[in-house]
């Protein structure tokens, strides 16, 4: 299973009429079992870029390659859930298979288990993107698609999130990309960064990072955070100058 | 309880009028009461209201199925929508009286021309209610239906439908009420019983207790409907909004 992509442009043309490039030329690959991560500025087109690779937005030049038949789950920038249905109505539309036990073990890691009849209107933001990723997770995704999945929710949480999500990638060899402006969700989560540039997106860099995620250092993590802060700032003082 | 006290008002108000107007032109609500229960011993009032309720019931379930599929369709579907809207215009702004006369003339004087005739009343409306709601359809729930692959039924089901409910909800209730006006003129212009044929005859024999007597019966089972099926129906939709405070 694997990801192709070469994407060499994609327009929007605003409500007066006027084109504005957003993706100038991004292309690279994803093997089952990485996790490729795209860091960069607001703006630049990663949400873009993510409804082209899932399939959302046919509307772009360039080529796609998809692993036919992937099952994918995906968490949208906001969470995207039924307002007329119960956060655990909201995970079994998706997956109506899934079987109670591993729901329930999901909802626990998530701490989502007070809440399971909640309607999403009576829930705070960090705890509908816990359901946006628990519906995500429910479907047992061979392709895993996560747009900031976790802003808004405190350090300590975010970290056992963290590991949540290293635990079903490493379980399953799933195809994961994730959107973050966190350097360190990108460099623990990640096998592979892609750097994108302010808009219109081109790849600036592709880091990749061959040690695996359980056995990273501190150290290691120190020192690849501080490589792709200098590569982003770098890219700034380089278009500045 | 401030029902009740309305409805004594309006009682009270109508009796002190008929003792000012007088017997001949606005009879008493007893005199009324009187006629009323003649028509209900001679089993004419079931009868009509029964006829009336089956064309309500009929041209309702039509107009309501062929404007919930017209209108979704005219809102997600541009060249539909380019297709139907004159068709609309027109339909919208045609007085009932030429539907049903027109319906009448073509069809006979028949109950599929009635229940057509008013059927046909009603649908602009419910098209135009379901293709605003299918406009306003959120595209980000969308997305997400086809990201997770939802098959076609389950999203319309679970993503569209509680979308559209309230229009339907209130495309129901505005074309309720409309029915309830024009299948009157039709039973009145061709029908040889129902409420509309009564109240035609009571007028023209100038039998005003007769003719308040079915207007009110059939008011009261109007009222009845609305407020056992109708509103039930829309608070059981908007079960899962935040209550207004
Ligand atoms: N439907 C649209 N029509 C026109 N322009 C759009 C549309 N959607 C996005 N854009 C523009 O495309 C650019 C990229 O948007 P996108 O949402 O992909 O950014 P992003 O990288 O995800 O940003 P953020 O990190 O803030 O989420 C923005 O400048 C935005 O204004
Ligand atoms: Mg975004």
């Amino acid at each position: 299973m694997r990801l192709e992509v070469d994407i060499t442009g994609k327009i929007f043309r605003n409500a007066a009429g006027e084109q504005h490039d957003v993706i100038a030329g991004v292309a690279f690959a994803l093997d089952a079992g990485e996790v490729g991560v795209f860091v960069g500025p607001s703006g630049c087109g990663k949400s873009t870029m993510i409804r082209i690779l899932a399939g959302l937005d046919h509307d772009f030049r360039g080529r796609v390659l998809r692993p036919a038949g992937a099952r994918i789950g995906i968490v949208f920038q906001e969470p995207r859930l039924l307002p007329w249905r119960s956060v655990e109505e909201n995970v079994r539309l998706v997956a109506p298979l899934a079987d109670d036990k591993k729901l329930s073990a999901l909802f626990e890691i998530l701490e989502l288990s007070a809440h399971r009849n909640h309607f999403p209107g009576e829930l705070s933001l960090g705890l509908a993107r816990r359901v946006a990723l628990a519906r995500a997770f429910a479907v047992e995704p061979d392709f895993l698609i996560l747009d900031e999945p976790l802003a808004s929710l405190d350090d300590a949480l975010a970290a056992r999130l963290r590991e949540q999500i290293a635990t079903l990638v490493d379980g399953r060899s799933v195809m994961t990309l994730l959107v973050t402006h966190d350097v360190e969700d990108a460099v623990r989560l990640g096998d592979r960064l892609f750097l994108l540039s302010p808009r219109p997106a081109r790849l600036l860099a592709e880091l990749a990072i061959p040690t695996p995620r359980r056995l990273r250092r501190d150290a290691e993590i120190a020192a690849i955070k501080s490589d792709v802060m200098r590569r982003i700032n770098g890219d700034l003082t380089g278009r500045d100058g | 309880m401030p029902r009740l006290l309305s409805f004594a008002i309006l009682l009270a108000t109508w009796w002190i009028a008929s003792l000012l107007t007088g017997e001949a032109k606005l009879p008493s609500p007893p005199t009324v009461l009187a006629a009323m229960i003649v028509e209900a011993k001679s089993g004419a009032l079931f009868l009509n209201l029964g006829a009336t309720l089956a064309r309500v019931a009929l041209a309702f379930t039509l107009a309501m199925t062929l404007g919930v599929v017209i209108g979704y369709l005219m809102g997600r579907v541009r060249l539909a929508d380019r297709l139907g809207d004159p068709w609309l215009i027109l339909l919208l702004n045609l007085p009932a009286l030429v539907v049903i006369v027109l319906a009448y003339i073509w069809a006979g004087l028949t109950e599929v021309a009635a229940i057509a005739a008013i059927a046909i009343n009603k649908l602009p409306n419910a098209v135009v209610t379901l293709r605003e709601g299918t406009r306003a359809l959120d595209a980000a729930l969308d997305e997400m239906a086809t990201a997770f692959a939802l098959p076609r039924w389950r999203a319309f089901r679970h993503v569209v439908l509680p979308q559209l409910a309230p229009y339907i909800a209130a495309a129901a209730r505005s074309g309720l009420s409309l029915v309830w006006k024009i299948v009157l003129v039709a039973e009145l212009l061709g029908r040889p019983n129902g409420v509309g044929f009564e109240i035609g005859t009571a007028f023209q024999l100038f039998d005003i207790p007769l003719l308040l007597a079915y207007s009110l019966s059939f008011a009261a089972v109007v009222l009845v409907i609305e407020t056992l099926l109708v509103q039930p129906f829309e608070q059981r939709l908007s079960r899962w909004r935040p209550r207004a405070a």
